[in-house]
């Protein structure tokens, strides 16, 4: 992973009601990381603070795009709950769209969907 | 599929497994461990981890997108490691559990050493192996959970010896609970773990987790493969109390094995011979329905 992506300025929006125990408010700082000495590091490669891996995208890994009609759903949320990346968004009970950011493509959703809702389509990219 | 839903402003998408893992498409482990979340509700587990896929979830150092406390652990040491977590837990006064989160080589091939020994002295950890039939991370060598007739990159012309049944290995260790699960079968996994939070002891959770990368299948049919796999009879769904009394939760509904075995790739040049699985399967059922006949589950 690149270190300079930590510092840049667009940075992905946090994750959707993180848990205020589980994610604590002061970050790991590991800007720097490559200039770090050996006496830096902590004992053992031990990684001080837990799921610190909010700036890994991992959207680009995709080729379909799962689209989803939000008139179609029946807010069975089967897509939510068979989505490997926690990556579908639900408003007032429905799918309405997906965290583009960190959802690979994998098509689950649009597999489990009973309603066939979602389709996957192929992702223009630039 | 009846379930319960929640409110949707209230809906559970916890984040044991934050969104940002380095998991393949379709990985039918992330989905366990989404659930294994929703399942723990509040309470924060440690997790141990083995070499295995879930080693390299995390993504690279300094990253970790596990938003518990983990650890990793050599392939062969994660129950020993859990055992020493679950002991100072226990002396400090701490009720959250220990849960060993492995894969099938470190749980049927490498770890099972520690495993048993755990299990033996009844440590207070709950052990759940994913078991993907495959050491995946690797490059898809076989484990002695691969099955028959799987084409692995170590058995190019297909796997020769059957599948082994851990199941039946660690129910004679006479565990407090012991179980497989299912993705296909929400409530009954969610269920299962549930119960086996509730419980002390050493805890034993088998669950089927289909690997695109390393059965050659679709990633969207990730979780149909477990679907097909319960209901042609290949990954029978029951749980074992005490060791001694079986409930089966699930029964093969007459799907043909071809409906499973053809959407993977690795039986695509080798598939097993259909009469001798089906004979196979058959007699894993006769063996498993009467154990549940003779020693049924009253609770």
């Amino acid at each position: 992973m690149t270190v300079e992506k930590k510092t840049g300025a667009k940075q992905p929006a946090p994750p959707r009601k993180p848990r205020a125990k589980r994610l604590p408010k002061a970050k790991w700082d590991v800007s720097d990381i490559d200039s770090w000495g050996g006496s830096r590091h902590e004992l053992g490669a031990t990684i001080p603070e837990a799921g610190n891996s909010i700036y890994n995208e991992t959207g680009g890994w995709r080729a379909d795009v799962p689209v989803i009609d939000s008139e179609k759903c029946d807010g069975c949320m089967l897509c939510y709950f068979y989505c490997p990346d926690a990556s579908i968004i639900i408003e007032e009970g429905k799918a309405v769209g997906v965290d583009l950011a960190h959802c690979k493509g994998c098509g689950i959703c649009a597999k489990e969907c009973p309603t066939a809702a979602i389709v996957m389509k192929l992702e223009e990219k630039e | 599929m009846a379930t319960t839903l929640p409110a949707p402003d209230t809906a559970p998408r916890p984040h044991l497994l934050r969104p940002d893992s380095t998991n393949c498409p379709g990985c039918a482990m992330s989905v366990g461990l989404q659930w294994l979340d929703e399942a723990l509700g509040a309470a924060t587990p440690t997790l141990v981890v083995p070499a295995c896929c879930a080693a390299v979830t995390p993504g690279a150092f300094p990253a970790s997108a596990y938003s518990v406390p983990t650890v990793a652990t050599t392939f062969a040491s994660a129950a020993a490691v859990a055992t020493g977590i679950a002991r100072v837990r226990e002396l400090n006064g701490e009720a959250d559990p220990t849960i060993c989160w492995a894969g099938d080589g470190g749980t049927y091939d490498i770890g099972l050493a520690t495993l048993s020994a755990a299990a033996e002295r009844n440590e207070d950890v709950l052990y759940i192996c994913y078991d993907n039939e495959i050491y995946g991370n690797t490059g898809g060598q076989r484990s002695s959970a691969t099955p028959r007739g799987a084409k692995t990159s170590t058995t190019p012309r297909g796997k020769v010896e059957a599948k082994k049944d851990i199941m039946a290995i660690m129910a004679a260790h006479r565990l407090p609970y012991a179980a497989t699960l299912s993705l296909a079968h929400r409530d009954d996994f969610l269920r299962k773990i549930r119960l086996a939070l509730g419980m002390t002891g050493f805890r034993f959770l088998l669950m089927l987790s289909p690997c695109p990368a390393g059965w050659k299948s679709d990633p969207a049919e990730s979780v149909e493969l477990v679907r097909l796999a319960v209901a042609c009879g290949l990954f029978p769904l029951y749980e074992v109390f005490d060791g001694e009394r079986y409930r089966v939760n699930a029964r093969p509904d007459g799907t043909p094995l071809d409906d499973y075995l053809r959407r993977q790739g690795r039986f695509r040049t080798v598939a097993p011979s259909m009469d001798e699985l089906r004979a196979q399967v058959d007699r894993e059922w006769a063996r498993l329905d009467e154990l549940a006949r003779v020693f049924p589950a009253t609770d």
